[in-house]
């Protein structure tokens, strides 16, 4: 399984007509999401591993093959390049029926076998009794899957699918991303999906890859890029909710702990070595780590990083309540956690509520570098994503 | 009627159209698809004789087929004889004079193809010939088609060039469009008549090919 060998890896650089500054990395059986808004340049690396985009710098190889490396004058075109590509829109031969668009992709079969060879792709893809349709004749569901036994026609080493589920309606994506996810465990080879849907590359991927102007920012598991972004720019990039910038104003690495002034609170997280006292820093407490305690009650208090205000906004997430508050502070930020399940939201918080949480020091994540500054007012790059 | 005229149309047009295919399918994917400096120049010339009077097309074809030009010199150290009013010469002209009834239906007709879609090829594996016969060609046949079919039907009636280039020599030069022009100048109604309705019946089943093809060329919608 983890034979470097069979990895596929991509090195890319160049300043026009597209900039990229990318590195990347993906197992055989491994399905990495590249993720970024549009224009961050997630096609272009993919056409760039496919061979339909010569940047003016980069290396890539697959199976221990170079099929670029523009220092040496390597340049292998698609045709000599063993992958599989779903395009965005899947590009079918539209005078073509199923079986002979899967059969275009399978001339390294012999004459006799190709048929029997593509109706098995369809089969797989769950396209039995479709052979004979035309794209034209085919749902978007249906294309997609045509589109995806051709890519696997090839016998690729690696499988490339450009944002393939963008095209069709919410309940077909669904069903698309549950058999990909079934499909994948029988390719033992690197996947590398792109979408701008973080949802998407969070429920399929193993690993995600956060790229800006295309520039890799951070790769990692979904869950730990989502919890701890790498900086602002990935966190804004991601979403992230509860961003907050502070000071570090005592380190106690023998408690693991780090404490951090923000807005007249004291707040203790978990130790984050390497930042110095009275650096400025951001930090961010996933909502799923602060914990409602209740109506203000004035006692005192029961656990540390308490945080007092006023809920503005109650949405139902799932099957869960999304609160926000409105902080006591003067600056009059909001701060979103998950008050429990919908069904109890009787006891729960009400609108306008004066309220009581607790941010709990292991689902601080600090980062060093600039304070969010305006970090609402890059809502475009992020609503572009989710 | 002047069968040896209407014949002599038959093989300009069909020489034409043979030339005109290869020469007119490359120019078109060339325009469709390349990134070329110029474009914009490339296209009016090969559009201009849309818009050129075929009399100055002609002269200037004459001139330099002529023995004080170097293209006509040329040809005549090799061939032997001179350009003008020769079948080649026609040929040649008719060619020119052709350019933009072949190239402009043909270019659309590969402009309509999604670039993914032969991307899609080669990603298949699929070599660049391949992908000019069994995607390109399939997608742009309607267009190709209404190339072959306008160049041909052109050249059937074209007059001013043929004129000036081929002199009207029977049996040579002297095309059906003449062929009517001299009757017509002679008082031959029922001659220039009977050639006059062939070549309508003709345009008008040429025209109506390339209308009935029309609606078949445009986006492909997958």
């Amino acid at each position: 399984m983890h034979d470097p060998g069979r990895h596929l890896r991509v090195h890319l650089r160049q300043d026009t007509p597209i900039p990229l500054d990318a590195d990347l990395a993906c197992e055989p059986g491994e399905l990495l999401a590249l993720v970024g808004p549009s224009g961050s340049g997630k096609s272009t690396i993919l056409r760039c591993i496919a061979g339909l985009h010569r940047p003016r710098e980069g290396r890539v190889s697959c199976n221990g093959i170079r099929w670029l490396d523009t220092e040496h004058g390597l340049d292998l075109p698609p045709q000599s390049r063993a992958v599989g590509l779903v395009f965005q829109h899947y590009a079918l031969f539209p005078h073509l029926s199923a079986e002979a668009n899967v059969i275009g992709a399978l001339g390294h079969v012999p004459r006799g076998k190709r048929a029997a060879r593509a109706r098995e792709l369809l089969t797989l893809v769950r396209l039995e009794g479709l052979a004979k349709r035309r794209p034209a004749e085919l749902s978007g569901g249906q294309q997609q899957r045509v589109a995806l036994a051709r890519a696997l026609a090839r016998d690729p080493a690696v499988l490339l699918l450009d944002e393939p589920f963008s095209a069709v309606d919410q309940v077909t994506r669904r069903t698309l991303q549950r058999e990909l996810g079934q499909l994948r465990l029988r390719l033992n080879i690197p996947i590398v999906l792109v979408t701008h849907e973080l949802d998407e590359a969070a429920v399929l991927a193993d690993r995600m890859c956060i790229l800006y102007h295309g520039r890799t920012l951070q790769t990692g598991r979904p869950r730990d890029i989502m919890r701890r972004p790498h900086d602002t720019r990935v966190a804004r990039l991601i979403g992230t909710r509860n961003l907050f910038e502070g000071e570090v104003i005592e380190q106690r690495p023998e408690h693991g702990v780090t404490v951090l002034r923000w807005n007249g609170h004291v707040i203790e997280a978990a130790h984050t070595a390497s930042i110095g006292t009275g650096e400025r820093v951001s930090w961010l407490v996933s909502p799923a780590d602060v914990r409602w305690l209740g109506p203000d009650l004035g006692t005192d208090p029961p656990c540390i990083n308490l945080v007092r205000g006023t809920v503005s906004e109650l949405t139902p997430v799932g099957d869960a309540l999304q609160a926000t508050i409105r902080l006591e502070e003067p600056d009059g930020r909001e701060l979103v956690f998950f008050a429990g399940a919908q069904t109890a939201a009787r006891d729960g918080p009400a609108l306008g509520d004066a309220v009581v949480v607790a941010l709990s020091p292991e689902g601080i994540h600090i980062m060093r570098g600039e304070p969010v500054a305006g970090v609402t007012a890059n809502e475009d790059e992020t609503s572009s994503m989710r | 009627m002047d069968w040896s005229a209407f014949a002599l149309s038959l093989r300009l047009a069909g020489w034409t159209t043979i030339v005109l295919l290869p020469i007119g399918l490359a120019l078109a994917r060339m325009l469709a698809w390349r990134r070329i400096r110029g474009k914009g120049f490339v296209e009016a010339l090969i559009a201009l004789p849309l818009v050129l009077p075929p009399t100055v097309l002609g002269y200037y074809l004459l001139v330099s087929f002529s023995h004080a030009s170097p293209i006509g010199r040329a040809y005549e150290s090799i061939v032997g004889h001179s350009l003008a009013f020769t079948f080649e010469g026609l040929v040649l002209a008719s060619i020119i004079f052709n350019f933009p009834f072949a190239v402009l239906p043909m270019q659309r007709a590969f402009e309509s193809i999604p670039p993914d879609t032969r991307e899609a090829a080669w990603v298949s594996g699929m070599s660049q010939w391949r992908t000019f016969l069994e995607v390109e060609l399939p997608l742009a046949w309607p267009g190709v088609l209404s190339a072959l079919v306008l160049t041909f039907a052109h050249t059937m009636g074209e007059f001013g060039v043929v004129l000036m280039v081929g002199g009207s020599i029977p049996g040579e030069t002297k095309t059906i469009a003449l062929a009517i022009y001299d009757r017509a100048q002679a008082f031959d109604q029922s001659a220039a008549g009977a050639m006059s309705a062939l070549l309508l019946i003709f345009s008008m089943i040429a025209i109506v090919t390339v209308y009935a093809l029309a609606p078949r060329i445009g986006p492909w919608h997958a």
